[in-house]
């Protein structure tokens, strides 16, 4: 294995271009040094990327938007008191991957990348409509976070292409998200269900909305009938009930030890509600007098 | 692939070690500079034994490499006692036999010891989150969670 440290994201493309066999980047490491280690990848190269300028920043732009450099750990983001007053949902969201260990090295785009419908920061980016900056040998391109994920260990990155940052709109007023999972126990586990809501209010009526569900389809899932439940209504029984409805009816969820097709597709209605109810909560109380 | 020169620091000493690119961080402490505290578990960041601090942040060393140490500032378990003299962590695990077979303790100590310099006021609550993922198979963790509780509570009191 060839361990490479990039000193810039060209380097680092031109090395990921020119590699043979299997290349791997190296931020956080708690995915691919985990597969390193079983003997599932071995990569021929690693490019370390956390030492390119500007990867470990959390910035606002000033339009509002935020910026996550790629080696931005879990724990950076908690600790960042505007970030969490801002994407509370994704912040928490980032923040259920693993143990106090792992968060002082995972990485919002690793969690990306890693491929995992089950990953807890993916719907929960996609709720918020976050961006990649992605580049390679032939340029820089935008992509929605929802049109990297293509199935499990599977991104829509070319050969010698890499995320170069993440970034999420700006908050804007009475608008607020959330991020909740199932799983058997109280921490340390993986996604059973996890469900992400992001909306925006006009006084007491949701005027728009995303509902995203992890880990019961082979990618998350951007349901649009889930949100148009919620449109136009002051999120009162009768929505919530048609929430969970559409929640449910998106599922096409796997049958395992860890939930059953009935269990995972039941519980992604419960889990739509509950979210919705908390981003809403949070939309009523974002007035934006904490930005 | 020829090996990969590292200098770092641990517990305030620098240090040099040559490594294979596909080494941990924790093989290195443990093979190539014989700080054995830290403890391969499950190899895979889901027990905690191998706890580390780098630049400050608590850390599984067998989810770092040994080469990504370079220039870091490590700190393991047997940099926590003054000499001969054992941190209060030390001293309150052992009057609260807060251990067993003692596997699963160097990674506690470092973990808590990382806790109580962020909050030094935690609820027990946070104490049981922060240590979720340090694993101990023995204990049942409430002598564990007692002794950091104390542990804390005294050095608020000399503080």
């Amino acid at each position: 294995m060839d361990y490479h440290i990039a000193t810039s994201f060209d380097d680092a493309i031109a090395v990921a271009s020119k590699a043979q066999g299997i290349t791997r980047f190296l931020a956080g490491g708690t995915d691919v040094l985990v597969q390193l280690r079983a003997d599932i990848v071995t990569p021929d190269t690693l490019i370390d990327i956390k030492h390119i300028e500007g990867v470990k920043d959390i910035s606002r732009e000033s339009d509002g938007s935020w910026r996550i450099g790629i080696a931005v750990a879990g724990a950076e983001m908690t600790e960042h008191a505007a970030l969490m007053a801002d994407w509370p949902g994704v912040v928490e969201a980032m923040d259920l991957v693993g143990s106090t260990q792992v968060q002082g090295r995972a990485t919002l785009t690793g969690n990306l990348c890693n491929g995992s419908p089950a990953a807890d920061s993916v719907p929960a980016m996609v709720a918020a409509a976050m961006s990649a900056t992605v580049a390679g040998p032939n340029g820089t391109r935008q992509v929605a976070v929802k049109d990297i994920p293509t199935g499990p260990g599977r991104s829509s990155l070319a050969k010698g292409e890499l995320i170069t940052a993440l970034h999420i709109p700006a908050r804007g007023t009475s608008s607020g998200d959330a991020y909740l999972r199932f799983i058997p126990r109280t921490e340390m586990d993986i996604a059973v269900v996890g469900c992400a809501v992001n909306l925006t209010l006009d006084g007491d009526t949701i005027t728009s909305a995303r509902v995203v569900l992890g880990a019961v389809a082979p990618t998350i899932l951007l349901v649009q009938e889930a949100a148009n439940a919620i449109i136009g209504t002051s999120l009162d029984e009768a929505a919530l009930t048609a929430l969970a409805t559409a929640a449910s009816a998106a599922c096409n969820p796997i049958n395992d030890k860890r939930g059953t097709i009935e269990f995972r597709t039941h519980v992604a209605g419960v889990l739509a509600k509950r979210s919705a109810k908390i981003a809403y909560e949070r939309a009523l109380a974002n007035t934006g007098n904490s930005a | 692939m020829s090996n990969i020169h590292v200098t770092t620091t641990v517990n305030g000493d620098e240090v040099e070690f040559l490594c294979d690119p596909r080494e941990t961080l924790l093989d290195a402490l443990r093979d190539k500079l014989n700080l054995t505290g830290a403890k391969e578990g499950c190899g895979t960041g889901d027990c905690g034994a191998c706890s580390v601090t780098m630049d400050g942040r608590l850390v599984c060393s067998c989810l770092v490499l040994g080469a990504e140490a370079e220039g870091k500032q490590i700190g393991t378990v047997e940099g926590i006692a003054d000499g001969e003299t054992l941190h209060p962590l030390q001293q309150k695990f052992i009057e609260y036999a807060a251990l067993q077979c003692g596997i699963c303790t160097p990674g506690i100590l470092v973990a808590t010891k990382a806790l109580l310099e962020k909050n030094p006021d935690p609820t027990e609550t946070e104490v049981r989150y922060w240590l979720a993922g340090n694993l101990c198979r023995c204990t049942g963790y409430d002598k564990i969670i007692r002794a950091v509780m104390d542990t804390a509570a005294d050095l608020r009191r000399a503080s």
